[in-house]
């Protein structure tokens, strides 16, 4: 006998053959899952956060250079002209740097002001110039490695001008900071596996306690001729549905936590928080708060748990509807 | 129709429905061999304890055999793969000794589960079921759940599931153990009436007085064996 097409959606909405509205709690289920939502949500935040700020200092790393120079308004060595003024000049007329910019005495004592206090400039503290550079990343690309014989040379060169001259690049600490960023990464990589694998458990457990608890209606059912299909879908649909409304909650929990590191983070990856045209509305304001990597991911965690709660129920019971003829 | 050739049944006890890897288990069914025609109406007869309920759980595909050949409604299933049952099941109707109703459902909804498994459409549905729990008596219970209703009640509501999907083979493990003997002979008359629309019929009954009024060919067994199948009348 053929069965009549799409009959499967003439059954009543909510008809529940196996009463796995009682088997399967929908307090306990969905509360575990949005922890395992809400944890899922900050490690990708996480994971998402560590990737921009390695990137971010990655590049710093390889595109930033401090230029001292001691007793700049003394005459260089070479060429005429006060020693700050030819390495600057020097410096500019170099094809690897894209800016070179000496630092005023107000952002000379802002960097100093941890070190000797307020009045740094009022001291007869001989200082050096310090000549902020950025260097131009070879081809675009990003890699410290190509830079760095290039700099050795900039150096040579500056030091013969001006000598007691240090060119200093960042490359040695913001390395350290990236590979941290990206341990700090792999770290969120790893949790967000975990409880992956803790979601799945979770689902399979409670999938086997409704298993156990409508052993006896299940074999009815299958008695009066139902397929491994059919069973095995009407668990999947309230693991589904349980498990999404779990990842759901857990993502929304997990926002304003996001938000709030995402603030702490944001001066770590060099943002400017209030640029010339600051958003004004709330959803701007919100969408600006965090990666727009984020925003499209976070919409996936109840889809990601709904599809491990309908994957996990379906193959548990499957696997347990083959102990029946 | 339904063939048995040499079937023998054996529990391991372990898992239940199951057939066992070692035989091991208490032998229950032996050396079974007879041939039940399509459109056939048997009584199943025997003591407590001859294998009256394992021969039906054989029928209705709850175990299957450790040896010998069976072939119900021209599919071999010994051997047959687990995919091929569930339709074969859906064409099989059983009325169990303890009705095996789902308490969390209606009457209704109890007896339309065989048609909803198969798929028909809702309206269809409806209209069956209706019709059925109206014959059975139980127009005004249609919404009550297995425990507000007799045992009386509830057995006619397991006789109903049994046939509303009109099945080819229909199985009844003493399905008027419950019934005053007005509702058995209105039971009897729906087996025989479905049998005279072509449904083959095996009832398992130590109801003597109503083999008696409704004589027809017996399977008798005893200590797992069959020692008669011939007519009684």
């Amino acid at each position: 006998m053929s069965r009549p097409r799409g009959s499967r959606l003439l059954r009543p909405a909510g008809f529940d053959e196996l009463g796995l509205r009682r088997a399967i709690s929908d307090r306990i289920l969905p509360f575990l899952v949005a922890a395992m939502g809400f944890l899922a949500a900050l490690a990708l935040g996480g994971w998402i956060g560590a990737a921009a700020l390695a990137s971010s200092w990655q590049a710093g790393a390889a595109s930033a250079l401090t230029v001292q120079v001691p007793q700049p308004g003394d005459p260089a060595a070479q060429g005429g002209g006060t020693r700050l003024g030819r390495v600057l000049a020097t410096l500019r007329a170099s094809p690897d740097v894209t800016e070179a910019r000496a630092l005023d005495d107000t952002e000379l004592a802002r960097l100093l002001r941890p070190w000797l206090g307020a009045g740094a400039d009022r001291l007869a503290i001989p200082l050096p110039a310090v000549i902020a550079v950025r260097l131009a990343p070879p081809d675009g690309a990003v890699d410290p490695n190509v830079a760095a014989p290039d700099v050795a040379a900039l150096a040579r060169a500056l030091d013969a001008l001006a000598p007691g001259t240090i060119t200093e690049q960042h490359e040695g600490w913001m390395r350290r900071l990236s590979v941290l960023a990206r341990s700090l990464q792999a770290c969120a990589g790893l949790t967000l596996l975990l409880v992956i694998a803790v979601a799945v458990t979770v689902v399979a457990v409670a999938t086997r306690a409704g298993l156990s608890a409508r052993r006896e209606a299940i074999e009815i059912v299958h008695g009066l001729g139902a397929t491994d299909a059919y069973i095995a879908g009407r668990f999947a649909s309230r693991a589904t549905l349980l498990a999404a409304v779990g990842g759901a909650v857990g993502a929304l929990v997990a926002l304003p936590v996001l938000l709030a590191l995402a603030n702490i983070a944001a001066p770590l990856a060099g943002a400017t928080p209030q640029t010339a045209m600051p958003p004004t509305t709330m959803p701007a304001v919100l969408l600006s708060a965090l990666p727009v990597r984020l925003w499209l991911a976070l919409p996936g965690l109840p889809l990601l748990a709904a599809a491990i709660g309908c994957a996990t129920a379906q193959i548990t019971v499957r696997r347990w509807l083959r102990r029946l003829p | 129709m339904v063939r048995f050739e040499a079937v023998g049944l054996r529990y391991n006890g372990t898992t239940p429905g199951r057939p066992p890897s070692t035989p091991t288990g208490n032998e229950v069914l032996r050396g079974l061999s007879f041939e039940l025609p399509a459109g056939a109406f048997r009584w199943l007869l025997g003591p407590s304890g001859a294998g009256k309920t394992s021969l039906l759980r054989l029928l209705y595909l709850a175990v299957r055999p450790t040896s010998g050949h069976l072939t119900i409604l021209g599919t071999e299933v010994t051997t047959v793969r687990r995919n091929i049952l569930p339709p074969l099941r859906r064409r099989i109707g059983v009325v169990f000794q303890d009705f095996r109703l789902l308490p969390h459902l209606s009457a209704f909804d109890n007896v339309a589960l065989p048609l909803r498994i198969a798929g028909r459409p809702e309206g269809q549905i409806r209209a069956d079921v209706s019709e059925l729990l109206n014959w059975v008596g139980l127009t005004g219970r249609v919404d009550a759940r297995p425990a507000a209703l007799s045992g009386g009640e509830q057995q006619r509501v397991a006789i109903a599931r049994a046939v509303v999907a009109r099945p080819s083979l229909l199985l009844a493990d003493e399905p008027t153990g419950n019934l005053d003997e007005q509702q058995a002979e209105r039971l009897m008359h729906l087996f025989k009436e479905l049998n005279r629309l072509g449904t083959t019929v095996l009832v398992a009954t130590h109801n003597e007085p109503m083999v008696a009024r409704h004589p027809a060919p017996v399977l008798q067994l005893d200590h797992g064996r069959l020692v008669k199948a011939e007519a009684n009348w």
